[in-house]
């Protein structure tokens, strides 16, 4: 879990293009969007392609996604239980 | 009755960096197949969370708009006109890269949005919150011209009173290797300026000139705009038909014109349509730019903006002189600028001291 954790921060980083940001800067249980790091609804779609492109994951429900995109504690739970890659 | 129009502020990034007073005097030629512009600071200027997604064309339109509106002492325009050739090329080759590498699949949605060619003009009135009109124009080698008429009517019609005008393009490596694999750009390794070119095709650039255009003079202004005047196809033999046209419109006879603003490439048939308009003009001066600018769609941005420093300033740059050929002068009243690529997209436009 720790391996993906980390693996998903560095993939993050490099799809938002989020500079001078390392994956030491974002805490597990942050929130990304709003007050922590503040992504938004492009990014959201974003990270929804990463699932599928990276993980196998297909997201049909925008409201699960709330809940799976709470934090990279709630988004490496989501994907250890669905992954299909 | 038409109102007077004017030059009240520039912002550019260049190949030669950013606009200053001492611009054409720390410039150098260019000598490479492809130059990249010479990237200024933009911390402070755009938010860490909307320059993240901005390709590089975006960053030098919103830096360049910024630095006329500045010079202007314009907060927001009433109408923000662009022009670009090929947009925001660079997310447009990595969204079409994506659609072919993933086969259509996992289409991300950032590349998407911003590939549209009016991106750099959108974001620029979002971050200004300008909620005026807001045009781009796309005609190739006269995309920035035809920004410039638009705005030009805005403000002789007396429709509105501040145009921020501007011309970007920026490079995008898969495009501009499509452009050097068909000719247009010079080979990778090459090393030749315009005036001593030998092999095929020319040294392209990338970059984003603004103009912060009024009705009004002001003490920041650099030159009035008289006119402009746009030719999709031309005949090398029709060009002299072409210039006097424009002249007489205008009231100009050829010695009235004190320089002509030309835009010698490095290539040969291009130089024809230069060649024979200067020939019309025996007693202006002949000066150029793309040694320093570089070629691309709007390019002639940068011509004008030279233009608008020697009325400004009353004095050539000396690297702007095209030959030896230099009455001497003590001030300049008439510029003109003519600007075709390839035979096609043909432009006049005359600007005067104010």
């Amino acid at each position: 879990m720790t391996a993906l954790k980390e693996e998903l921060k560095r993939q993050i980083i490099d799809v938002l293009n989020l500079e001078d940001i390392t994956p030491a800067d974002i805490q597990d249980d942050e929130a990304l969007f709003g007050e922590g790091l503040g992504l938004d609804s492009i990014d959201a779609l974003e990270l929804i392609v990463l699932m599928d492109k990276t993980y196998g994951i297909k997201l049909s429900d925008p409201k699960k996604g709330r809940d799976i995109f709470q934090s990279i504690e709630t988004m490496a739970t989501y994907i250890s239980e669905n992954r299909t890659k | 009755m038409k109102k007077s129009v004017f030059i009240n502020g520039i912002g550019v990034v260049t190949t030669q960096g950013v606009w200053r007073a001492e611009f054409f005097s720390e410039v150098r030629v260019l000598d490479h197949a492809i130059t990249p512009a010479d990237q200024p600071s933009y911390k402070g200027l755009i938010s860490p969370g909307a320059i993240r997604r901005m390709s590089r064309g975006m960053k030098m339109g919103i830096y360049a708009a910024q630095q006329a509106l500045a010079e202007a002492s314009v907060t927001i325009p009433d109408a923000i006109v662009t022009g670009t050739g090929l947009g925001c090329s660079e997310d447009s080759d990595k969204f079409l890269r994506s659609l072919w590498e993933n086969e259509e699949q996992f289409l991300t949605p950032t590349s998407f949005i911003q590939s549209t060619h009016n991106t750099v003009a959108a974001q620029i009135a979002l971050q200004l919150q300008c909620k005026g009109y807001n045009v781009t124009y796309v005609n190739g080698g006269i995309s920035f011209e035809s920004a410039l008429l638009d705005a030009l009517l805005l403000l002789q019609t007396g429709e509105e009173e501040h145009v921020l005008l501007g011309g970007v393009d920026e490079i995008a490596e898969q495009t501009y290797a499509f452009l050097q694999a068909a000719g247009y750009i010079k080979a990778d390794g090459i090393q030749e300026t315009v005036k001593n070119n030998v092999s095929p095709g020319v040294n392209y650039a990338e970059g984003a000139q603004f103009f912060s255009m009024g009705a009004s003079r002001m003490t920041s202004s650099y030159a009035e705009m008289i006119d402009v005047t746009l030719q999709n196809e031309l005949e090398v033999s029709e060009t002299a038909s072409f210039l006097q046209d424009f002249l007489v419109a205008n009231n100009f006879r050829p010695e009235d014109i004190d320089a002509v603003i030309l835009g010698y490439n490095g290539d040969e048939k291009d130089d024809l349509f230069y060649n024979a308009l200067q020939q019309e003009l025996p007693l202006a001066t002949p000066l150029y730019y793309k040694h320093l600018s570089g070629q691309y769609d709007s390019c002639s941005a940068f011509g004008l903006a030279a233009a608008a420093f020697v009325l400004k300033y009353q004095t050539v740059p000396p690297i702007l002189y095209w030959n030896e050929k230099n009455p001497p002068k003590t001030t300049w009243k008439n510029i003109l600028l003519y600007n075709q690529y390839k035979g096609k997209d043909h432009s006049l436009v005359v600007v005067r001291a104010c």
